[in-house]
């Protein structure tokens, strides 16, 4: 009995393959997304976790110099003296014929448990560590490295991506660093009366184990991310729940049939969930397949913007990780399962002698939309309190879900309520009809539209953000780029001679000197600026005080950017501990785009009394000809072409930079659009078979199939129309919602939002034809429907 | 004996209350018997006979159905009887649209597990299906799409065949064609049949004939 019910089930699908592709793909496309990037996270956080093992970043407890880059080894040795549990690393970069490798020097003696899981395979012991000399590298610098160096190379994938593990003594030799360290990390337990840090190595900062990992950085990378797949997947899960309803309605009278020979309802159940776990785990299957390739494709990208943004290095290649290909199966048949339980729980409570005929195909109908729209009403209260009262970056996703989700709740109402209206300014009959059948429409089309809804509105809304982001990026470059060259040089003993020449030949000289340090917790770049004429005509402030530069000449107070003020919990007049002795009100808040870290700028005079054994090595040149001065950088002062850098370059070099960290933005932006595309085109296909019922009396009094043909294609262009102009301004919210709120939480920053007319225009047109195109066939295959089809509607025969 | 109704009562909620349709209706079947169940619109025999194929419960009374007492089986138990014992024609045919009509001859008679391909051969042939049995039920006429489904119930071999209104949805000379051979097939399986029919031609051409109004026998 069983397997010939199966049978009599599946059968269904293979009499209407059309619904069967719908399911199919839109299952695999909703998964496809999702799993793309699950996978892409989970290459991500598989990096990180190397890197915290490897360098125990996020693990413990580090001590960093206050200024500069290098320990000396003696501060060490006097902390261990002391009884304090800390362990030696020393980074640097070693050049290579292939380019440079990140060397990292780690002593196993004292390294806290859990630093450097290596696996000593390939016959190599501590004893080979300590004295002959191995070194760990990840598989992708195995080429770099072998030849370059004496020791023994040895891959291991444990290791982070890019880096090279070895004892801190060959580390030393190798980075021609004798007697010098990176940073100390600290041992969870201590012994008891150590004396005070600040004591033993007053050069040095302890920073908390939770804000040197990267993890906690690209958190909100990753959500973004997530929450994208996770639109995705709801748009590609609209097309499964649109299908299954209707494939479940149109078998009502299979089931009343089979129940009525005498099949079981428990079994008839069993089977159905039994089938759909099938069809969602083939499903799931190419899903993960198509999955895979998008983050193969999007990884080099999203690699390029966590360095670009945070600085976190991810391997560019992709791993089989079961965590994301089983999560991918897994939300495959949860998504089947949520998409089909309102379907499932129908047939369950349909009575055996109800009638077989599939209803019409009511998803929305008149009171169903009202209650879709109480509930979108609830939800939209919920985001305004969230947006009134609400904080957190988990809470700014609800807010955008709660957006969209009761804008998408909202649309059967808002449409039917458009054809209403359209309805009673129609005058003709064949009009009047039109609208009338639209109107009858619109349940059936409304998950479709919800889809194309979604879509359009993230376009708009992630596409506002990236643009108004470019906008204000375009302008700080402008600001920050201020000066027509910029110079750098390797030997510190040039920069007197160097600034001496360039005061006397530049209108405007501005050395760079900057130190990384702490300031109030927050990893920072420390400035010196010499105050003048580029500062004070060029620099805008997100909050100022009177008479910033003024002050901040003076050495009576600091600007800091919004990154570190945000993080900080600091704005413009509190006060804020810059050295141990130092001590400064904050004159003015400035924008800082794209860098993870926290900076303060001071005057020149300051950091050097601060500072004095950091000389500046770089330089921005004011000039009136930079041409000019080029020359005679190159020609009488002798100065590398390489030492000197355009401020166009470095301009197009940070836009390039830019544009590819939203690369992912915008193909997953696009791949969502064309899941919504297809999402009308599965709808309209699925549709059409019970549409000849509808259209016959129609071409019976007069419409030819043509015009009927016309009339669909004209209905979808219609209600895509309606539906991407109320997703514009859901986008504009939401985009508002990204800048303001998401943005700040993310990043630190809040960004001015722009508005981009054109670009709305030129995505309506997108959606219109991408709406156009997907009913296409079916207009054409109805304009074509056999005159025997349309008559068997009115065969009493039947 | 093959069907033995006795003292049912069902009522359906109206909105005034519960409406009775049966009131007290008794009725036997011995095997091979053949019975006409008429009576004006909203009699009962519709009711009668769902209940009789336990697609519907009893408020009262017993249903005994080879033997067994249907009114006290639970609903699996009663699917399993429709699956061998029972056999229901429905006026809409009820084909499983997706199969073909082969598969739709088979389908009964492979969920009670008594397929015989010879005697779903034999049908086809009788019912004059053989240049149809790889066509979908879509392709087929009104009278055809009723002997797929006569073929069907009986492919199964029940021993009792309920028959509501099969040739209502049938012209005239189609009707009498599909009953006559109807009848012939069932008297020759040997079962029982048990037919609601409007029409006082097809009641004559049955063994017995037994009239429901108001919910009574009469």
């Amino acid at each position: 009995m069983t397997w010939t019910t199966l049978t009599a089930l599946l059968s269904h699908w293979r009499r209407n393959k059309v619904q069967f592709f719908a399911l199919i793909s839109g299952l695999a496309l909703a998964t496809a997304l999702w799993s793309g990037v699950q996978a892409i996270n989970a290459e991500a956080r598989a990096s990180y976790d190397a890197a915290a093992a490897t360098l125990g970043e996020g693990q413990f407890d580090q001590l960093v110099p206050r200024a500069g880059d290098r320990i000396d080894q003696s501060t060490y040795i006097a902390l261990r003296r002391t009884g304090w549990q800390v362990s030696p690393v020393l980074e640097g970069r070693l050049s290579t014929d292939d380019g440079p490798v990140r060397i990292v020097g780690l002593d196993p003696l004292t390294a806290p448990g859990g630093i450097a899981p290596v696996g000593m395979q390939e016959d190599a012991t501590l004893d080979d560590f300590l004295t002959r000399g191995v070194v760990f590298v990840a598989p992708d610098m195995t080429g770099a490295l072998e030849g370059a160096v004496s020791q023994r190379v040895i891959a291991d994938p444990s290791v982070a991506p890019g880096v090279a593990l070895t004892d801190i003594g060959v580390a030393q030799q190798l980075l021609d660093a004798e007697g010098q360290l990176s940073r100390l990390i600290v041992a969870r337990v201590q012994p008891m009366g150590l004396p005070d840090i600040a004591t033993v190595a007053p050069g040095l900062v302890r920073q908390p184990a939770q804000d040197a990992g990267a993890d906690r950085l690209t958190d909100s990378f990753h959500l973004n991310l997530t929450a994208f797949g996770l639109l995705s997947f709801a748009v590609g899960i609209f097309i499964v729940h649109g299908t299954i309803s209707l494939a479940f309605e149109q078998r009502r009278g299979m089931v009343r049939t089979l129940r009525a020979l005498g099949v079981p309802l428990i079994t008839l159940i069993w089977l159905m969930i039994v089938e759909l776990v099938i069809f969602a785990l083939v499903a799931g299957g190419i899903g993960v397949a198509l999955g895979y390739v998008i983050a193969a494709v999007l990884l080099p990208n999203v690699a390029a913007t966590l360095q670009g943004l945070y600085g976190a290095t991810v391997a560019g290649t992709l791993q089989l990780r079961p965590e994301w290909w089983l999560s991918g199966m897994a939300i495959a048949v949860v998504g089947t399962g949520l998409a089909a339980s309102g379907a499932l729980w129908k047939i369950a409570q349909m009575p055996l002698l109800s009638s077989g005929r599939p209803r019409a195909w009511a998803v929305a109908s008149g009171v169903t939309a009202w209650r879709l729209g109480a509930i979108a009403g609830v939800l939209f209260g919920a985001g305004a309190g969230i947006a009134i009262w609400g904080q957190g970056l988990t809470l700014g996703f609800a807010l955008l879900a709660c957006l969209l989700i009761g804008a998408a709740l909202m649309l059967p109402l808002v449409l039917r309520g458009a054809v209403t209206l359209a309805d009673r300014m129609a005058h003709s009959a064949v009009w009047q009809w039109f609208w009338a059948d639209t109107r009858q429409q619109v349940p059936g089309m409304s998950l479709a539209l919800m889809a194309l809804l979604l879509a359009t509105a993230a376009n708009v809304g992630v596409s506002t953000m990236v643009s108004s982001f470019r906008v204000t990026f375009v302008d700080f470059l402008d600001q920050r780029l201020a000066p027509e060259l910029f110079i750098r040089i390797e030997d510190a003993a040039q920069s007197p001679d160097l600034e001496a020449y360039l005061i006397a030949n530049a209108r405007e000289v501005l050395p760079l000197l900057s130190v990384e340090t702490d300031i109030a917790g927050v990893p920072s770049d420390l400035f010196g600026v010499r105050v003048g004429p580029t500062y004070r005509e060029n620099w805008l402030f997100l909050a100022e005080t009177p008479d910033v530069w003024d002050r901040v000449a003076e050495g009576e107070a600091v600007v800091v950017s919004e990154q570190l003020a945000r993080r900080a919990g600091l704005w413009t007049g509190d006060p804020v501990t810059i050295a141990p002795d130092l001590t400064l009100p904050i004159a003015a808040i400035v924008a800082d785009y794209g860098n993870p870290l926290g900076q303060a700028l001071i005057s020149e005079r300051l950091f050097r009394d601060l500072f004095p054994e950091i000389v500046p090595l770089s330089f921005g040149v004011r000039t009136d000809d930079p041409a000019a001065l080029r020359t005679r950088l190159t020609n009488d002062y002798g100065l590398p072409e390489t030492a000197i850098t355009d401020q166009s370059r470095i301009k197009a070099f940070s836009i390039a930079v830019f544009e590819r960290t939203f690369t992912v933005t915008g193909a997953l932006n696009v791949l969502t659009l064309a899941v919504a595309a297809f999402a009308i085109l599965m709808s309209l296909l699925t549709l059409a078979s019970i549409r000849v019922p509808q259209l016959a009396p129609a071409w019976a009094l007069g419409l030819t199939r043509r015009t009927l043909g016309q009339l669909e294609l004209l209905r979808a262009l219609v209600l895509a129309l309606v539906t991407t102009v109320l997703a514009i301004p859901l986008g504009l919210l939401l985009a508002w919602v990204l800048l303001s709120y998401v943005n700040v939480e993310a990043f630190g920053w809040k960004l001015p939002m722009y508005l981009f007319p054109s670009h709305y225009a030129l995505l309506t047109l997108f959606a219109l034809l991408a709406a156009a195109l997907a009913a296409l066939w079916p207009a054409i295959r109805l304009a074509r429907t056999p005159p025997s089809d349309l008559l068997k509607v009115f065969a009493n025969d039947r | 004996m093959v069907l033995n109704v006795q003292d049912v009562t069902k009522s359906f909620p109206g909105a005034e209350g519960d409406v009775p349709v049966l009131r007290g209706v008794s009725l036997m079947m011995e095997r091979g018997e053949t019975l006409a169940l008429t009576g004006e619109s909203g009699s009962g025999k519709s009711t009668l006979l769902h209940l009789i194929g336990g697609l519907d419960t009893v408020d009262s009374g017993t249903i005994h159905v080879g033997g067994h007492d249907i009114t006290v089986m639970r609903d699996t138990e009663r699917a399993a009887l429709r699956r061998s014992d029972v056999g229901v024609i429905f006026q809409q045919f009820n084909l499983i649209p997706s199969l073909t009509v082969e598969a739709n001859i088979a389908f009964q008679a492979r969920l009670s597990g008594t397929f015989d391909a010879e005697h779903a051969a034999r049908l086809s042939a009788a019912l004059g299906l053989n240049d149809h049995v790889s066509k979908y039920p879509e392709a087929l006429s009104g009278g055809q799409q009723q002997r797929v489904a006569i073929a069907r119930t009986l492919c199964a071999r029940p021993g009792l065949v309920l028959a509501d209104e099969p040739t209502g949805n049938l012209d005239e000379a189609t009707a009498s064609e599909v009953l006559d051979q109807m009848l012939a097939l069932v008297h020759e399986t040997g079962a029982a049949l048990l037919m609601v029919t409007h029409s006082q031609t097809v009641a004559r051409r049955m063994g017995r004939h037994v009239h429901l109004s108001q919910g009574h026998v009469v």
